[in-house]
């Protein structure tokens, strides 16, 4: 069993703040992380290793630096690691990086599980996982928060709704975009740390995937940004003073004012 | 690539380098210089007062022919017998789109049993209805699904197709873009269309702490989900339209999936995604027990019970009651956060709800910088108050009503 854990490196939201005065953003030093969510799917894939046994690979496509994040998911036990890094690759929207990611894993060979986190921090997009299924042409599930590992080659996956749940089964090799239920990330270990600090992680770029440079990055995409801006910023806030008594009747009567619905 | 930088313009003011979200920028003495680290973000570009950045164009190679595509789609999510109400909403900004284009609205349901669907989308603005109705399409896959719509769009060649970003949505149109080639722009907050009849689709990034158009200049259909609660739905009941019940080969709803179970959620508390009201709570609820504390205020103003990931951590909430980065994103009427500090990383996820109330005993707590109305007191004599003044207030108005 192999496994391909998709990752992204995103700015660290906790050096982010809102200017309560301006309310733009305001960001203190570029401190970066591996996306969260993928933290969980790296976790949900080391779970089956654990018990199933499997070989995991980490997968990025970004600058050099993203080395860096490969190399946090290396210490908590994965396998091997591969960067897609080339200039081409600047960039590109969901369709672009899904189209560089397919060629990656077509390349890698024989890969019977994909996972991917729900959606990154930043693009909180969603939709690298489900294009990625797409053009590889194998099946999916998104928003798992129970993974099954079923022999002969089917997985079991508890997907979450607004509705509720549901259950589904899948043929290998599959797709999957999870969410934290799925396992808090584990702690790294020494040894696999000492690992990680040595292991060459090799990097490929556009020729190495015998992509069309004209495939990738912006101009293989379809979408253009045309526009970035601040959301308008809310309107001034109150603060409600007096005995607790007092403070009760008054948000009342501002959420009465404001028509909240079910009042 | 990277962003492009017109020296002429620049006055080394340094606002870019600051703002920049990889720290690509470094501003010399003559002008602002970009690494290779620049992601192509934009969000330099709109900071510049001077319009000294801009970014490279997407690729302008062989575009198929635009101009055969016409007429705005929504695709109308029909689960469990009902038809989503996002969907009445985007038919409400569809068809403003659809007329400033001077073209066709139409709605697109697909499902099991939907004759009772249709003229709830007609009143909704739809001036045509494509309905696709088979036993095997009772239960949503995203390959039957998305299968179901590449072929209707390969047949009929609309120029936009919008949908709902639920969990449904944001699942299966991502195949459906990618089975089509062409762009997606997910969760959009506001659509307008330009002359050149280009969809310009407004999406909060970065947390909802930036927003960015985001235009498919070269294919077609433009596609992009919308966020719930967002649009205005419009109903007029005396509208016409043209009804089509659309027969598609077998070979487009198969699926490799296999659906064993659905488990609908069986409290309404749960219900975040929906909920119009949220009662959140963080670590100052002290224990889970105390949950039910704003559980009772939720099920007297019809609201869902959220949580801050600290309560979830510590095991007093289920995790699919957590808002925030590594939850959900939620923008119901109202969010009450009740002793719970605020912190980015939960703010991210409730920034865009129309009101914020904040209750806590900190007066410094960082939720009271994105609230509309902050109380600062202790939530264990606040809460009760508010549930009695409720009460209290409904009993009068009981009382009042003539025959009640």
């Amino acid at each position: 069993m192999h496994i391909v854990v998709c990752i992204k490196q995103v700015p660290d939201a906790k050096n982010v703040r809102i200017d309560p005065n301006t309310h733009t953003l305001v960001r203190q030093g570029v401190e970066s992380i591996v996306n969260p969510f993928d933290m969980f799917a790296v976790e949900a894939a080391l779970r089956i290793k654990d018990q199933s046994g499997a070989r995991v690979t980490t997968l990025t496509m970004g600058p050099p630096q993203a080395a860096e994040a490969l190399r946090e998911t290396l210490s908590l036990g994965v396998d091997d690691a591969l960067l897609l890094s080339d200039r081409a690759f600047a960039g590109a929207d969901t369709w672009a990086t899904s189209t560089t990611l397919a060629a990656a894993i077509r390349k890698m060979g024989t890969v019977d599980l994909i996972i991917c986190g729900k959606q990154a921090i930043d693009g909180d997009t969603a939709q690298v996982g489900p294009e990625l299924a797409t053009q590889l042409d194998i099946p999916y599930a998104t928003f798992a928060k129970h993974i099954e590992y079923q022999d002969p080659g089917h997985l079991k996956v508890t997907r979450r709704t607004e509705e509720g749940a549901e259950v589904w089964q899948l043929p290998l090799p599959a797709l999957l975009t999870v969410l934290k239920e799925v396992g808090e990330p584990r702690v790294p270990s020494l040894r696999h740390k000492m690992r990680a600090k040595k292991a060459d992680i090799p990097v490929w770029g556009v020729a190495d995937l015998k992509l069309d440079p004209n495939d990738v990055g912006l101009t293989g995409s379809f979408t253009q940004v045309v526009r970035v801006f601040s959301p308008p910023r809310r309107g001034d806030r109150i603060m409600l003073e007096g005995s607790v008594e007092e403070q009760a009747e008054q948000l009342y009567r501002y959420l009465k004012e404001a028509k909240v619905p079910g009042l | 690539m990277k962003a492009i930088v017109d020296p002429q313009k620049c006055t080394v003011c340094g606002v870019c380098q600051d703002v920049c979200p990889v720290g690509a920028i470094t501003v010399t003495e003559t002008a602002a210089e970009i690494s290779d680290s620049c992601t192509l973000c934009g969000m330099c570009v709109d900071t510049c007062e001077f319009g000294a950045l801009s970014l490279p164009e997407v690729g302008t190679g062989a575009s198929d022919d635009l101009a055969s595509y016409q007429g705005v789609w929504v695709f109308a999510e029909w689960r469990q017998g009902q038809v989503h109400r996002v969907a009445h909403e985007l038919l409400g900004s569809g068809r403003k789109l659809a007329d400033k284009r001077k073209v066709e609205l139409a709605a697109v349901l697909i499902g099991h049993q939907l004759d009772g669907h249709i003229s709830e989308l007609i009143a909704h603005g739809a001036d045509a209805v494509y309905v696709v109705d088979r036993p095997e399409l009772a239960h949503f896959t995203d390959e039957a699904y998305a299968g179901v719509l590449h072929e209707l769009i390969r047949r009929k060649k609309p120029e936009i197709l919008l949908a709902g970003a639920t969990s449904m949505g944001r699942s299966f149109i991502p195949r459906v873009a990618a089975l089509v080639s062409t762009g997606l722009t997910a969760d959009c907050t506001e659509l307008d269309i330009s002359d050149e009849g280009l969809l310009l689709q407004t999406r909060p990034a970065f947390g909802g702490n930036v927003m960015a158009t985001i235009v498919c200049p070269n294919r077609r259909p433009q596609m992009a989900t919308v966020r719930p609660k967002v649009m205005k739905p419009c109903c007029d009941t005396s509208r016409k339209a043209r009804v089509e019940m659309v027969d598609v080969p077998t070979s487009c709803f198969q699926t490799r999936v296999q659906v064993l179970e659905v488990i609908p959620e069986q409290e309404a508390t749960a219900k975040l995604a929906e909920a119009e009201v949220i009662v959140s709570g963080g670590r100052g609820l002290r224990n889970a027990d105390n949950f039910e504390l704003l559980a009772e205020l939720a099920r007297l103003i019809n609201g869902a019970v959220g949580a801050s990931r600290g309560a979830v951590d510590e095991g007093w909430m289920d995790p699919s009651r957590q808002v925030g980065q590594t939850g959900q994103t939620v923008a119901p009427t109202l969010y009450l956060a009740v002793g719970l500090a605020g912190a980015i990383q939960h703010v991210v996820g409730m920034q865009g709800s129309k009101l914020i109330v904040a209750v806590n005993k900190d007066a410094h707590a960082p939720i009271f910088d994105v609230a509309s109305c902050g109380v600062v007191a202790d939530l264990f004599d606040l809460i009760p108050a508010l549930i009695r003044k409720i009460k209290a207030e409904r009993g009068d108005e009981t009382c009042k009503m003539p025959g009640a």
